[in-house]
């Protein structure tokens, strides 16, 4: 069996150097083609009819004044009179066209009659979603009654985000070409290898003649897995259309409506600690809407990584609404659990008239890593001069504007998805890496490219990546933080069993035994000595007509026992905001974030994976919220003026810690797309209350929601 | 968009733009803080009606005259995407907010989703595809690329071609004036942190001279 570990961490060349991503030059030149760019020939233009109404039964369709308009190819009822529809959005129709503007006109020109039935779209206040709400069951641990007996102190208190959406900038779709029995996908997913699969059940066309091409994704966010409904009717409209490909993504408006929602999270907590600050008891009643399905939260996760609490009683409810459905959203469930369980405990800490660092700090033993949590807690506190800007609530400086400080957690798993890498060697020395995987702008492929160069002693220029391909080996969909364990491995395993073949061959004519060779700094050497070595590319000359073609496989299941990757990580973010309590306008002047991934690859784009968590945490925390309308319900803001991000003035400054150390690097490699997304929320929402003295409780902490909370908190 | 329209200059003052508008609403946000809109910038027209039928016209781009044919109601995001086959500025928001179609024309940077192609003949329209020829960077891209400002890379075209009339604009910005400036452009992944550090790159690396 080779050896396939990691180099030890002074001894990597490549991994673990802060390399510039391999796709920087196309992507900062605008000569990168996404699937939206690709202009195959004889494309058509799709779009969809889709219901105005969030909840109606379909008395009738016509489709013949769309089908009669000039231009027009292809027409397609996807419902039928009778069908339910369960949220505005529905897709009811789809049209190819010559061009886009004759695809949408024909769109308005499809006839739908409704009858209109209630519908329920806000779930915000529990008492009014009757039945919609369908409790999960309590979960008890300990005796919550008695610990709240024995409580010296007893806190309350509501909290929430509402739904946001994943607001991908390239939208949803597909371009397909379906010809006889072929089909050519150039899809936007986080999951190329898995496309042919799906498409080959709803076409009903052998997998293996399904072809999928994407070298770039324009993000995903863990929105972009399924094959929907509309990259189904792309192929539909082609075939109907003689073949020709058919391109079908969706607009902005059709994007935030239906392409997928963070679930929404409200809370009612009630949590005791005794007089010292130990926390002794949680009790959350908590409820949100993933839309129609309702899905939710796990609430299983309460309280987030202080577990441990000796006393608990949890329960949440679903809520169905008639509004587009849930998908995973960057640490499916983390970050509302993070939101609802640090807002919770720093309120506490501010009843025991406790520093909520301590108070973080004191009870650190309640997690399940008590001493990198407590490191990183005074780690981040350094970083963010929590003994110079720190204080009880609230900022007793005069004036209107008052500044705060505020702590969240995070934790997420990791390891890694089934991958498969093949390593061609060419004659030439020249070096072909591919796998069915995709970048979904976390650097995949500068990884790989690295693990490749660190094997054979290369530099990353000297490496050929082929990604995003389904004539590659399959890889898995890139979610839940386990790509770069996937790939890693594989590429790993696939590099050391090539290097085996080019040892063996070179054995002989260098008199040294194979496993006595080395690859390093572009040489095959007998190990430890540069004076007995050939040059990488006088070593591939050797194979004259030969080629090495050698894979590698990291399988899930033997992952956890071959100690290359691993799961379980930990981390702190911590903010600083100013409020003007007169105007209630927050601002983030800064976030700092310790995070432990593990081995890192590339520090530099392992930097840039947790200073874009922390902003989008911010877009969370200030901006973000899906607004549904009670009388049409429609999204009021399905688009992006009034569906708000963060700009680059919104952000202050982010400081960025990645907990590299000889404990955390012996782990192995752990994913880092979830976990840094995490705390964010907490920390802007905990740095609020510190500065103005009154908890926020909803987020996004808008003018209005300050203004209120203040208000409030003086008529209390 | 085919009325005739009052003198430019009066229209640039008018105290009720959309954006000013949008501003009002904006409170609290910087991101509607730069006022690129075409509608404000676009030049006297005569009242010649064309259309509804496709009409063929002629663009100015990166200094090559290119020919093609359009309704009256297609944008030049659209032509120049769909037509042209530049696609470094690409269709997001679809409605002047996000600014990942920017381009340049006529010296201003602007939103090629609110340009009409009928109206921006006769203008010269700088695409970032015109920076630099293919396999080399512009010291702009070049930033970019050294200080990770960039993840899924959507927003990075737009972000290039706002940064670089920025600098056209004022070769020397202040780190706040940078945050301003590019205050047009929206970007998912969080990329801001590294776009501050490659404008001031840009801005160095040439020397304070025109982008």
């Amino acid at each position: 069996m080779p050896n396939y570990s990691w180099p030890a961490m002074d001894k990597r060349r490549v991994m673990g150097q802060p390399i510039k991503r391999l796709d920087g030059p196309v992507k900062a030149s605008g000569r990168a083609k996404y699937n939206s760019d690709v202009h195959p020939k004889d494309m058509l233009w799709a779009t969809l009819v889709t219901s105005p109404h969030a909840h109606a039964r379909i008395t009738a369709i016509d489709l013949s004044p769309a089908e009669k308009m000039p231009g027009v190819t292809a027409v397609r009822a996807i419902k039928k009179a009778g069908d339910e529809v369960q949220w505005a959005g529905t897709e009811i129709a789809s049209i190819a066209a010559i061009n886009e503007e004759v695809a949408r006109d024909a769109a308005r020109a499809v006839a739908v009659k409704y009858e209109v039935l209630p519908h329920l779209v806000q779930e915000q206040d529990l008492a009014k979603a009757g039945t919609r709400a369908k409790p999960a069951g309590e979960q008890v641990s300990g005796d919550p009654d008695q610990a709240f007996k024995d409580a010296d102190v007893v806190v309350e208190g509501e909290y929430g985000v509402p739904v946001i959406t994943h607001c991908c900038l390239e939208s949803h779709g597909t371009i397909v070409q379906w010809n006889g029995d072929h089909v050519e996908v150039w899809p936007s997913t986080q999951n190329v290898s898995g496309v042919p699969a799906a498409f080959a059940t709803a076409l009903k066309v052998p997998a293996n003649q399904i072809h999928v091409h994407m070298d770039h994704v324009g993000g995903g966010f863990g929105s972009k897995f399924p094959l929907d409904l509309w990259d189904a009717e792309a192929a539909q409209l082609s075939k109907a259309s003689g073949g020709k490909p058919v391109k079908m993504f969706l607009d902005r408006e059709t994007e935030l409506t239906i392409a997928g929602v963070r679930p929404s999270a409200f809370a009612k907590v009630k949590l005791g600690a005794k007089k010292d600050g130990t926390f002794t008891v949680w009790e959350s009643k908590t409820w949100g809407s993933g839309g129609f399905q309702a899905a939710g939260l796990n609430a299983d996760l309460f309280p987030y990584v202080y577990r441990k609490v000796a006393n608990r009683r949890v329960n949440h409810s679903g809520v169905s609404l008639n509004a587009g459905s849930a998908r995973a959203w960057r640490a499916p469930n983390h970050p509302q659990v993070s939101l609802i369980t640090c807002s919770a405990l720093d309120d506490l800490a501010a009843k025991l008239g406790m520093d909520p660092l301590q108070f973080f700090l004191k009870n650190a033993d309640l997690t399940n890593k008590p001493d990198v949590y407590r490191a990183q807690l005074n780690k981040a506190a350094a970083m963010i001069e929590w003994s110079k800007y720190g204080h009880a609530r609230p900022d007793q400086t005069k004036g209107p504007i008052k500044r705060g400080l505020g702590i969240g957690v995070n934790t997420w798993g990791g390891l890694g998805h089934e991958s498969q890498c093949r390593i061609t060697i060419q004659a030439d020395g020249s070096v072909e890496v591919d796998l069915g995987s995709q970048d979904l702008g976390t650097a995949t492929r500068t990884m790989i490219a690295m693990v490749a160069a660190e094997t054979f002693g290369l530099q990353v220029g000297q490496i050929s990546i082929g990604l995003g391909d389904t004539q590659f080996p399959p890889s898995g969909g890139s979610g839940g933080s386990t790509t770069i364990g996937g790939v890693t491995v594989s590429t790993r395993k696939a590099a050391v069993n090539a290097l085996g073949k080019i040892f063996d061959l070179l054995a002989t004519s260098m008199s040294v035994p194979a496993d006595q060779l080395e690859a390093i700094d572009g040489r095959i050497q007998q190990k430890g000595n540069p004076g007995k070595a050939i040059s990488w590319k006088q070593a591939c000359a050797k194979l004259g007509a030969q080629t090495i073609s050698e894979m590698g496989e990291n399988l899930p299941r033997n992952a956890p026992k071959e100690g290359l990757i691993n799961q379980g990580v930990s981390g702190v973010q911590m903010a600083d905001v100013s409020v003007d309590i007169e105007t209630g306008i927050v601002k983030m002047n800064r976030m700092v974030a310790v995070q432990d991934c593990g081995l890192v690859v590339n520090p530099r784009t392992a930097e840039s994976q947790v200073l874009g968590a922390c902003i989008m945490s911010t877009c969370a925390s200030l901006f973000e919220e899906r607004v549904m309308d009670q009388q049409t319900g429609r999204v009021l803001n399905a688009d992006m003026e009034f569906y708000k991000l963060s700009g680059i003035g919104d952000i202050g400054e982010i400081l960025v810690h990645m907990d590299i150390s000889p404990e955390h690097d012996a782990r192995g490699i752990i994913g880092l797309g979830e976990p840094p997304a995490v705390g964010g929320m907490a920390a802007i929402s905990n740095a609020v209350a510190n500065a103005i003295g009154v908890r926020v409780g909803i987020l996004p902490l808008t003018p209005n929601r300050v203004l209120a909370a203040l208000a409030n908190g003086r008529n209390a | 968009m085919s009325s005739p329209r009052g003198d430019s200059k009066n229209k640039r003052k008018s105290a009720f733009s959309r954006r000013g508008f949008l501003q009002g609403l904006g409170a609290g946000t910087g991101v509607l803080s730069t006022g690129i809109l075409a509608e404000q910038e676009a030049q006297a027209a005569p009242a010649a009606v064309s259309g509804p039928d496709a009409v063929s016209i002629t663009l100015e781009i990166n200094g090559k005259s290119y020919k093609a044919t359009v309704e009256p109601r297609t944008t030049l995001l659209d032509t120049l995407r769909n037509q042209l086959d530049m696609t470094g500025a690409k269709r997001v928001c679809d409605r002047g907010t996000c600014g990942a179609c920017t381009v340049i024309v006529d010296k201003k940077v602007m939103y090629s989703c609110t340009i009409l192609a009928v109206d921006a003949q006769g203008k010269k329209i700088e695409t970032i595809e015109g920076l630099a020829p293919e396999g080399k960077l512009h010291p702009v891209s070049q930033a970019f690329w050294d200080n990770d400002a960039q993840q899924c890379g959507y927003c990075t075209p737009g972000f290039v071609m706002a940064a670089k009339g920025l600098l056209d604009r004022n070769p020397n910005p202040t780190y706040e004036q940078v945050k301003k400036g590019l205050g047009g452009n929206l970007c998912r992944c969080g990329t801001y942190v590294g776009v501050r550090k490659a404008v001031l790159q840009a801005s160095k690396d040439m020397g304070g001279k025109h982008a």
